[in-house]
């Protein structure tokens, strides 16, 4: 097969991946570079791509200033509690200020909000999130995004970030291939906003066969925000906070509006309220200061999500499941059953077909909840991802090097869940820090930061061999066998996919071990994740379709590494329901009320770990 | 669910291959008609049902933990800005649904923005993005900042 190598020169403004995060980058980076070049590199079609692609039936990050509703502040401290202290209330409090304005103008363009028709205000679902019809979501942002990009390059795997050879650590642009064609595209380009996915499928699902694919996260999320950062030495936190949802079980189908909305509630298989029995115990973990069911009863303050999790594992291990929402209640009244079957065709089709599937009908039964398959990534209630320049008014010194939302290497900005410490943002949030993204890489051009950048075609060819060898090395060896998938010389995707799950899942805490790990299994884990990267210079690919999943598989099992690193790293347990580190069971303080930051060097792929100093958002006066 | 596609209906169009997320939904060399190659990495987003100009492909729910028997059928309308659901239970009771998906004719009310007159100086140094101050209250207040709000980040440990 032919590659040719196609070269897209003189670009100001690359966007790496185009769902939320990326479609806010490249409108607003039209406004600051009227006449700057913008391209945007997306692995699938912009129009349905990204987590958002199949729709959503909230926007779950909106502070409603205008109603008189919220302060940025108080988004905040949700987001601090919700994550048991451990954010960036910087670049939480500039994503909240400015969030609302994306929104009006989501509105503007076409999106249906609901209104609430007695305050003609939008319909909340909770405190911060707005129950929309948003089928068409993604669709309405993309062509935002197609009005001011110069150019749209869809199917575009982007494998790695090209590197500026006058100047270290600088970005020079990026690299991948199409899929459908097999050429090889060399994006030259002065900034690079990296808004790829987070990571879903690291960890073994709870389903199985065909069902492999109905992750709560979608399976397009490679988690190559992470691979194309790490890869190129950017700095990452917090990468040990994956998260754990409690779902509809099977289907995933969310529970917010449930909750929130149709005031719908949980109880163990005897019928029983089972979440503040394992309160006290929980609490001598963790503290009162991050567990206080009284105050929380008093005023809004909410329970993090993972203690809630925490509960719901425990009952079940303690042989009292299965867990139930209470549906049968709120399902009598018309107008909340057709909310509640609305919200899953808006945003989680498979859930709704489960149910037809097996007779469900939340009416008459209450349907049963679970806990998920762990996942890594930075714009739900966790906030994995790069450690990132926070805003000039904002961000106290250890916080800011001089652009908005820059990684630790020049020229390289993130969005999305590509950001880390800002959980929380949604689909609202995400694309509000591609918008900040945007403008801050206009103004480091505008500044004079981006001059003098030189790739050599000894890296672009360099490239060039690395991307296609899973194609050449399945053409050289599969004749070495009659047939059939079992070949001592070469691995699949698949099979290093599933040899990475079970790896996660056994040795750094996923489903089937109640996401318990310790120092001792970590270390075990991460011998066999560096034996298992040997063995993915034995990746084969017997098309482009293969090959598109071999770099998939790169970019999981690099964050993977990283996520084994960080939890190693940190010696305590502070978000019990996300994970348990059983030698440290503990939340911790004294010592680690901090934010884990690693960086891997990109020539000899060791890992540094060090601590950075958690500020919190607090009055003038404190 | 993962999708799957009526041999009488398609045409091998390639609408379904043009937009799948997953890259999943291919055109069979010998039939000329689409398939699902990876139904493990389908997450029944419905993009390419929605896609169909032919009602072709349909969803039948994951074989490790879905009974057969079921179907949930979706028309897309862009003309009418709708989407309509009708699902069919295995014990063929049926529901219906029907929403908006845009409120104005399509991409008209998105602004082209090399077109709208340029940030100033002033702006460029400030911390506003395009149509803001305004377009966060739909005033003329400013932009939040730790002063305005009476802030100041410490570190410590705070809860």
């Amino acid at each position: 097969m032919a590659h040719d190598t196609i070269v897209e020169d003189n670009i100001d403004v690359l966007v790496v991946g185009a769902g939320l995060g990326g479609t806010g980058a490249a409108f607003e980076a039209r406004y600051w570079g009227q006449d700057k070049k913008i391209i945007i590199a997306e692995k699938a079609n912009i129009d349905r791509s990204g987590a958002v692609a199949q729709g959503l039936y909230a926007i779950n990050c909106y502070m409603g200033t205008r109603w008189g509703e919220n302060n940025p502040e108080d988004h905040v401290r949700y987001a601090r509690i919700d994550l048991m202290g451990m954010v960036r209330e910087d670049l939480l409090f500039d994503m909240a200020r400015h969030v609302d304005s994306a929104v009006h103008q989501f509105e503007e363009w076409g999106l249906p909000l609901m209104r609430n028709p007695k305050t003609g205000a939008y319909q909340r679902e909770g405190r911060w999130q707005i129950m929309i019809h948003g089928e068409s979501y993604k669709p309405i942002v993309a062509e935002a995004a197609k009005k001011s990009a110069d150019k749209v390059y869809n199917r575009i795997c982007v494998t790695h970030l090209l590197m500026d050879e006058s100047k270290e650590n600088r970005v020079a642009g990026a690299v991948g291939f199409n899929v459908r064609t097999g050429n090889y595209h060399v994006f030259k380009s002065k900034t690079v906003v990296v808004a790829a996915g987070g990571a879903s499928m690291i960890f073994k699902p709870r389903s199985v066969g065909e069902g492999a694919g109905r992750v709560w996260y979608a399976p397009w999320s490679s988690g190559s925000a992470y691979g194309l950062l790490i890869q190129a030495g950017a700095k990452m936190t917090q990468m040990e906070n994956r998260i754990v949802l409690a779902r509809f079980k099977d289907g995933y189908g969310p529970v917010g509006a449930y909750f929130l909305h149709l005031k719908t509630y949980t109880q163990n298989g005897l019928g029983e309220e089972y979440e503040s029995k394992w309160f006290p115990e929980l609490q001598k973990m963790v503290g009162k200061e991050y567990l206080d069911p009284e105050a929380s009863h008093r005023t809004h303050r909410p329970i993090p999500t993972c203690l809630r999790n925490h509960a719901l594992i425990n009952e079940v291990n303690a042989g009292r499941g299965p867990i139930h929402m209470v549906t049968m209640e709120a399902f009598q009244d018309p107008h909340l059953e057709e909310v509640g079957w609305e919200n899953f065709l808006g945003m989680t089709v498979g859930q709704a077909v489960l149910w037809a599937a097996t007779d469900v009908d939340p009416k008459n039964e209450n349907p049963e909840l679970t806990t998920s398959e762990p996942y890594v990534m930075g714009s739900h209630a966790t906030g994995c991802g790069a450690w990132c320049s926070g805003p000039e008014d904002v961000s106290p010194p250890e916080y800011f090097w001089g652009y908005n939302r820059m990684t630790t290497v020049e020229g390289l900005f993130g969005a999305g869940d590509a950001v880390g410490g800002t959980p929380h943002a949604f689909s609202s949030g995400s694309f509000t820090e591609g918008r900040l993204a945007a403008k801050a890489a206009c103004k480091y051009i505008d500044d004079g930061k981006a001059q003098g950048i030189r790739v050599s075609d000894t890296q672009i060819e360099d490239r060039k061999a690395e991307i296609f060898k899973p194609l050449e090395h399945y053409t050289v060896y599969r004749n070495e066998v009659v047939a059939g998938t079992v070949h001592p010389n070469i691995l699949s995707p698949r099979q290093a996919l599933d040899r990475l799950q079970k790896l996660m899942d056994e040795y750094c805490g996923g489903v089937t071990v109640s996401y318990m790990t310790n120092e001792k299994l970590l270390n075990i884990g991460m011998k066999k994740m560096k034996i298992l990267e040997e063995d993915l210079e034995k990746l084969g690919a017997a098309d482009l379709h293969e090959l598109l999943r071999a770099w998939e598989l790169r970019h999981r099992v690099l964050t993977s590494e990283s996520v084994f690193q960080h939890t190693l790293f940190r010696k305590e347990t502070r978000w019990p329901g996300y994970y348990y580190r059983g030698d440290v069971m503990k939340l911790d303080d004294e010592n680690w009320h901090v934010l884990t930051v690693s960086r891997r060097d990109p020539k000899t792929g060791e890992y540094t770990m060090e601590k950075a100093p958690c500020y919190h958002l607090v009055g003038m006066d404190e | 669910m993962p999708t799957f596609v009526y041999m009488t209906r398609c045409d091998g169009c390639g609408y379904c291959v043009d937009i799948c997320p997953s890259d999943i939904m291919h055109i069979d060399p010998t039939t000329r008609r689409a398939y699902n190659i990876e139904p493990s990495m389908c997450w029944e987003c419905y993009s390419c049902v929605k896609a169909c100009p032919h009602h072709a492909i349909d969803a039948r729910g994951y074989a490790d933990f879905a009974p057969l028997g079921h179907s949930v059928r979706v028309d897309r309308d862009e003309e009418r800005g709708t989407i309509a659901w009708k699902i069919k239970f295995r014990d063929g009771r049926e529901k219906e649904f029907l929403s908006p998906i845009t409120t104005k004719p399509w991409g008209k009310h998105i602004p082209k923005l090399a077109e709208v007159s340029g940030p100033s100086k002033e702006m460029r140094d400030s911390q506003l993005l395009f149509n803001e101050p305004k377009y966060i209250r739909m005033d003329d207040g400013g932009l939040h900042t730790l002063e305005s709000n009476g802030l100041k980040m410490k570190e410590g440990v705070y809860y």
